[in-house]
């Protein structure tokens, strides 16, 4: 019995028109719930940026293989993000003070 | 006793990867120019949430200014793009540089890198050509980065629904919002230049091989990045 080398333990790939389909009904669900469901302005906004989130994370995560990266390469995107963070917050701090 | 069958790293390409990340350097620039670019939205979309929020009157109502159900289809359509991308990414590793095949006992044909690099063009073009009829549209109706227009259709609607439209603070919501769906459609307007020139100087004639698409994945990556940022833009942007 041959034993599976780490080449070997590989990923298969994505479902990538089922990821097209989650994007599409989540787009409609998006316009739905800015024009058609009656949620108050607070709820549509977390509702609308959870879905935004969940959107893009689906695109990087499958469509740009980040799921599949070594952490090396992972860290490249995401550091950014909390220094994005930090920026945003620095200038509302700004404002608010 | 069974024998093991071997599968294929399907994620990553069978040509030596380099030292530090693990990956050849040509990707290892695109993450790089990414992670950049993530700074560079960020700073752009960071302004726009203070600029909103700081703002001494109500932004205009989603829907109220902006063309939400045609930026609907556009989304779409770089929604669509961006699967077509990675079914060419998908293609070449297969070794599908053909166009179009048939497939004994199937109706459809069978779509390799060459079709499915020209849809990605294709959409990715039909999104630019939208954004520019959209901006005709708006800035015909009064909607210009300075604000309304005095005189234009859109001022006489702030005018009688100032709260609708946003009429106090139309300046900032007219600079704000070309300034972002305008630096991302420059993003996508270059693009699908860089696609073309691929196209035309490596997939037609048949350049990339199983063993090498660097030039697909590294564009594929770019090409993504644009489709994710929208994705945010246009929820902030046209949604909220």
């Amino acid at each position: 019995m041959t034993t599976p080398s780490p080449a070997t333990t590989a990923h298969t790939r994505p479902n990538y028109i089922l990821i097209w389909l989650y994007l599409f009904v989540m787009t409609v669900a998006e316009v739905a719930l800015a024009f058609e469901l009656p949620f108050s302005r607070n709820v549509k906004l977390l509702m609308l940026l959870v879905l935004a989130i969940i959107k893009a994370l689906l695109v990087a995560l499958f469509f740009m293989h980040l799921k599949f990266e070594r952490w090396r390469l992972r860290l490249i995107f995401i550091v950014p993000l909390p220094l994005a963070a930090i920026l945003v917050t620095a200038v509302i701090m700004e404002k608010v003070w | 006793m069974t024998h093991a069958t071997q599968a294929l790293d399907q994620m990553r390409p069978p040509y030596p990867a380099e030292p530090g990340a693990g990956v050849y350097s040509n990707k290892l620039g695109m993450w790089v120019f990414l992670a950049s670019d993530v700074m560079f939205f960020t700073a752009l979309i960071g302004s726009y949430i203070v600029l909103r929020f700081g703002a001494p009157g109500e932004w205009a109502k989603p829907g109220a200014v902006l063309n939400v159900p045609l930026t609907a289809v556009n989304t779409f359509l770089l929604i669509c793009s961006s699967v077509s991308m990675v079914k060419a990414y998908a293609a070449i590793q297969d070794g599908k540089k053909y166009f179009l095949r048939p497939v004994p006992g199937k109706l459809l044909r069978d779509g390799g890198l060459k079709f499915w690099l020209l849809v990605t063009m294709i959409c990715g073009a039909a999104f630019v050509s939208v954004q520019v009829v959209e901006y005709i549209k708006l800035v015909g109706h009064g909607f210009t980065p300075a604000g309304f227009r005095e005189g234009s259709l859109l001022a006489e609607h702030a005018a009688g629904d100032p709260i609708k439209y946003g009429a106090t603070v139309a300046g900032l919501y007219g600079s704000t919002f070309f300034t972002m769906t305008g630096f991302h459609g420059f993003h996508v307007t270059c693009g699908v230049i860089s696609m073309t020139y691929l196209y035309f100087t490596k997939v037609l004639p048949e350049k990339y091989s199983p063993q090498d698409y660097r030039g697909i994945e590294v564009i594929g990556l770019y090409w993504h990045f644009v489709d994710l940022v929208w994705i945010i833009l246009f929820t902030i942007v046209y949604l909220i």
